[in-house]
């Protein structure tokens, strides 16, 4: 038995049973990371030397009897949004290399909190934008499933890492399905929390009224721990809520018997790939068979999410990432004629082509003659795909459906077909927009052997429904436990 | 043809909380550039605004004295626009939910009240400073300034005049004094003003083409701006010229203003929703708790100073422009009940003291105590008045109380008969001529001899026991 591929709440146990330390854990990972990573392109930055000093430390506290937090030892993954205070953040992006962090993000001081061992960070489509981990200034991370295909994006390295037991857990962002897509194409398990559950602090913005931080794991008992430690209020982050947070681990073995849950037959419209159809049809079958109850469910603003989303996203975006323009951080072109030139060259040579893309179609919606017709409508729409949820959910407890219309398909294949690319986050947008969480999580394979993702979504904040709906599939299908061939 | 100016003003105020709009860095003016800063205020990565509630009790304060309606749902805005000394490039502003709309504010030109219409005063946070190397090396930018709340408080186009400006400036500088919400300081820039002009013929209710005009840096210098502005505009329409929308830059040392930029080349500032931060909910309950901190207003206090202290409505109106100077007035009427003297004293001597160091009347060095004490002298015969200008100088100049100094330089009045008869007997005989002169019906001569008693006693001597003397001696 490897250390490296066992489950946080198994090594938690492994640990506390002195059955093994956290170096020996931690060694186990960056051996693993070693040995796979150059096929698989997860991480952008590991450090070795800070990671088993931490679990040196944590081992010497549990020897003394000190007490110790929830994650002590257990290695996690952040992506490169994130930052960590004098660690080198990117995102992804020529912009930003050689830039180190000023402060650490409230859910890094979580994790340092719970004693976690921050492992390394993550690759991720730059600035998050992007459903294949392709726009990365790094290159893409690979599908640990099949190294020819896509992990997914934009928490791709996130995922890929959690998927070939490069780390044990992982943080990702989810703004249109980043978290749960990649997931879904890598075969684990990954969250994406109600709008304000987790604190924005310190990630780095892509569209700020869609943006929010999530666990990618191996196993739905360790989402709902990442969860736990990770979440709530904050007060510098005007936008998380001051709720109670619920402990997510309590209720995880709860029967789902009479769980009414919703399946939208909107989502069934739009052409997914076979497999995934069938997948999802058995799925719920399986929660049939569990006890819980199927309910067709409507959510007609659905055809418009799409178009909504890349409205609100982008024009949030063109104002979050005008700050990169090398004036005071970042890397500023070296050849420029005054300041307007500055900016220029700056921006041409520090964004890739999806940025500047998304840029451009941003500060178009919101220019003066065009802001009613596209992000003034995109608002009220988006007002009216909350209410589609709001009208289901007064009849169902949760709501299921495919994370992504198809598994991973080949790295180069759809890069250069922006539109096409969109339609990847199908089923995962609408959840962003109406601020609701979200849980992938295996539930088979296609033919040529890819993994295929569940969404489980619920309420706002009830992350414990779907936590204990995905829980129980989980602990009555096999998915979970195939591992992809990496040596 | 005659043409009418249409007068617009949009104030800048910072407001003077300890801490910025959005982060907790402090506001302190002059301090080391970029000693006041920090990730959130640098536009950094991954930061997020957080409302400073102060800030937001303050506009809603200014709103009320202002007599604004004020917002029960109000949002921030961005405001795009690329500048190096602002660090997101973008503002947080506020677009069209203002916390504070339609106000007024009145103000006293030619003895005649005038409401001039407040359209909005809105939140949002200051930009850095540039500084330019002398050298050539480049420029820096202090960000110190960065994030520290200003209050935009934009007027109606109600203003006829460049005198009706200032007037407007100086009321609302007044009224914002008295609120203690911003030092109010142009020179220092925690004030600014941004002035729209146009002018239309006499009696056309449509608006002509309105300028822009920027970097006024006293309310004297709005004052001549306005004015050139007024004649640039009446000139060009008078040689057949049409005035362009455009933004123009005021030079003070040249009086004139210049052209920055025109309409076509007006930014488009892409204003949306700003998603970090949470729309602003303020109940009546809310308000009324922030009413609470009203004071009385200035023109409230100078109509009470009139009705209780029995000053003419000029000498009130110059005490309580100022609300510690109305204080320090009212400091001294609580120690003193010749209300009149007070404020002759504090208009004549004591400002022009203080105006002469440039000082804030809170700097005086004669508190209320000292010089109510020094009045009762002048009223109990101590000194003259004539003296008391002198010893006043000397409090000024050293703080010492007016008894100290009286006593020092052998400043007592001289009322003792016994004193005085040996000089007045002198001055009658060496001025032999004067007193027939006097005796012929010459009153002027009188004034004379008393004036040659005083200089023989260097201004010390008692004027009314010299009348009377003088008078009895010569019969
Ligand atoms: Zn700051």
């Amino acid at each position: 038995m490897d250390i490296f591929n066992q489950t946080a709440c198994q090594l938690i146990k492994m640990l506390q049973s002195k059955e093994i330390t956290s170096r020996q854990l931690v060694e186990s990972v960056i051996d693993r990371i070693g040995a796979v990573d150059s096929k698989i392109n997860a991480f952008v930055y590991v450090d070795n030397t800070a990671a088993l000093e931490k679990a040196d430390e944590i081992d010497a506290r549990r020897a003394n009897g000190e007490p110790l937090g929830a994650l002590a030892g257990i290695p996690v993954a952040l992506k490169d949004n994130l930052l960590y205070c004098r660690r080198p953040v990117t995102c992804a992006s020529n912009i930003l290399k050689g830039y180190y962090s000023s402060y650490n993000a409230t859910v890094v001081e979580k994790l340092i909190g719970a004693d976690a061992v921050i492992i390394g960070v993550a690759n991720m489509d730059e600035f998050a934008m992007g459903s294949s981990c392709e726009t990365s200034c790094y290159g893409p991370s690979r599908n640990p499933w099949n190294q020819d295909c896509i992990t997914g994006g934009s928490s791709g390295g996130s995922a890929a890492a959690v998927a070939a037991d490069e780390t044990i857990l992982a943080l990702g962002s989810d703004t249109g399905g980043s978290i749960r897509q990649p997931s879904a194409l890598c075969g684990v398990v990954g969250m994406k929390p109600t709008y304000g559950r987790v604190s924005r602090y310190g990630l780095v913005a892509f569209a700020s009224s869609l943006d929010q931080i999530g666990p990618i794991t191996k196993s739905v008992a360790d989402n709902a721990l990442l969860l736990q430690v990770i979440s709530g209020y904050d007060h510098r982050d005007s936008t998380s809520i001051n709720e109670d947070v619920p402990d997510y681990s309590a209720s995880l073995g709860e029967s789902i018997k009479g769980l009414k849950i919703g399946i939208p037959k909107e989502y069934f419209l739009y052409g997914m790939d076979s497999d995934i159809e069938t997948a999802t049809k058995k799925a719920i079958e399986t929660f049939q068979q569990l006890g819980a109850q199927p309910v067709e469910i409507s959510l007609p603003y659905t055809e418009y999410a799409i178009a909504t989303y890349y409205i609100i996203a982008t024009a949030e975006a063109s104002a979050n990432l005008a700050r990169f323009d090398g004036v005071r951080y970042g890397n500023r072109a070296k050849d420029a004629d005054n300041l307007i030139d500055m900016y220029c060259k700056t921006k041409s040579q520090g964004f890739g082509a999806e940025v500047k893309r998304r840029i451009l179609l941003g500060t178009y919606v919101l220019s003066s003659g065009y802001y009613d017709a596209y992000y003034k409508k995109a608002q009220k729409v988006r007002t009216l795909i909350r209410d589609d949820f709001s009208k289901a959910f007064q009849k169902v407890d949760c709501i299921v459906a495919p994370t992504s219309p198809t598994s991973a398909f080949k790295i180069g294949e759809k890069i250069d077909d922006p539109l096409t690319m969109y339609l990847s986050d199908i089923f995962t947008i609408s959840l962003n927009l109406a601020g609701l969480p979200g849980i992938s999580i295996p539930c088979g394979f296609s033919k040529d052997s890819l993994p295929i993702g569940l969404q489980i979504i619920g309420k706002p904040f009830d992350e414990s429904t779907i936590l204990r709906a995905a829980y129980a599939f989980e602990q009555n299908t096999v998915f979970h436990t195939q591992k992809p061939n990496l040596v | 043809m005659e043409f009418e100016p249409v007068i617009g003003l949009e104030v800048h105020v910072q407001l003077n909380t300890k801490s910025k709009l959005f982060c907790s860095c402090a506001t302190v003016f002059g301090a080391e550039p970029n000693t006041q800063v920090c990730p959130v205020c640098l536009g950094h990565p991954g930061v997020l605004p957080v409302m400073n509630r102060k800030a937001l009790e303050y506009a809603v304060l200014c709103g009320l004295a202002l007599n604004c309606s004020i917002s029960r749902f109000s949002k921030f805005d961005r405001k795009n626009y690329f500048y190096p000394d602002l660090p997101k490039n973008y503002q947080v502003s506020q677009f069209d939910k203002p916390f504070c709309y339609n106000g007024f504010v009145t103000i006293h030109v030619d003895g005649k009240d005038k409401r001039i219409g407040v359209t909005r005063a809105h939140l949002e946070e200051d930009a850095g400073k540039l500084l330019h190397s002398d050298a050539g090396a480049g420029s820096g930018v202090d960000f110190n300034r960065t994030g520290i709340p200003l209050l935009e408080i934009v007027s109606e186009p109600d203003i006829s005049s460049p005198e009706e400006a200032y007037a407007y400036l100086t009321a609302l500088k007044s009224i914002i004094g008295y609120l203690d919400i911003s030092d109010c300081n142009m020179e220092e820039g925690s004030l600014r003003c941004d002035a729209n002009v146009s002018i239309r013929p006499k009696g056309q209710k449509e608006f002509g083409v309105k300028a822009e005009i920027k970097n006024m840096n006293s309310f004297r210098g709005v004052l001549k701006a306005v004015s050139y502005e007024i004649d640039r505009q009446t000139e060009v329409l008078l040689c057949g010229g049409k005035v362009v929308q455009e933004t123009r830059l005021w030079d003070a040392d040249k009086n004139m203003t210049f052209s920055m930029r025109s309409k076509e080349e007006a930014h488009d500032y892409r204003y949306f929703p700003e998603p970090d931060l949470v729309p602003v909910v303020l109940t009546e309950a809310n308000i009324e708790e922030i009413r609470k901190y009203l004071p009385e207003l200035p023109s409230a206090r100078m109509k009470r100073f009139v009705m209780d202290y029995g000053i003419t409505e000029y000498d009130a109106e110059v005490l309580t422009g100022d609300k510690k100077l109305a204080d320090y007035y009212e400091d001294c009427t609580r120690l003193f009940n010749d209300y009149k003297s007070i404020s002759n004293w504090i208009q004549s001597e004591l400002l022009r003291e203080l105006n002469d160091r440039k000082l804030p009347v809170t700097a005086s060095s004669v508190c209320p105590k000292k010089l109510t004490d020094m009045l009762r002298l002048i009223q109990n015969g101590t000194i003259s008045g004539k003296i008391a200008k002198t010893v006043f100088a000397q409090m000024f100049e050293t703080g010492k109380d007016a008894d100290t100094i009286i006593k020092e330089k052998g400043l007592v009045q001289i009322s003792d008969p016994d004193e005085l008869k040996k000089i007045i007997a002198d001055v009658i005989d060496s001025n032999g001529s004067i007193v027939d002169d006097y005796k012929g019906g010459k009153e002027k001569s009188f004034m004379f001899l008393v004036g040659q008693v005083m200089k023989a006693t260097k201004g010390k001597a008692n004027p009314q026991v010299v009348n009377q003397m003088l008078k009895d001696a010569i019969g």
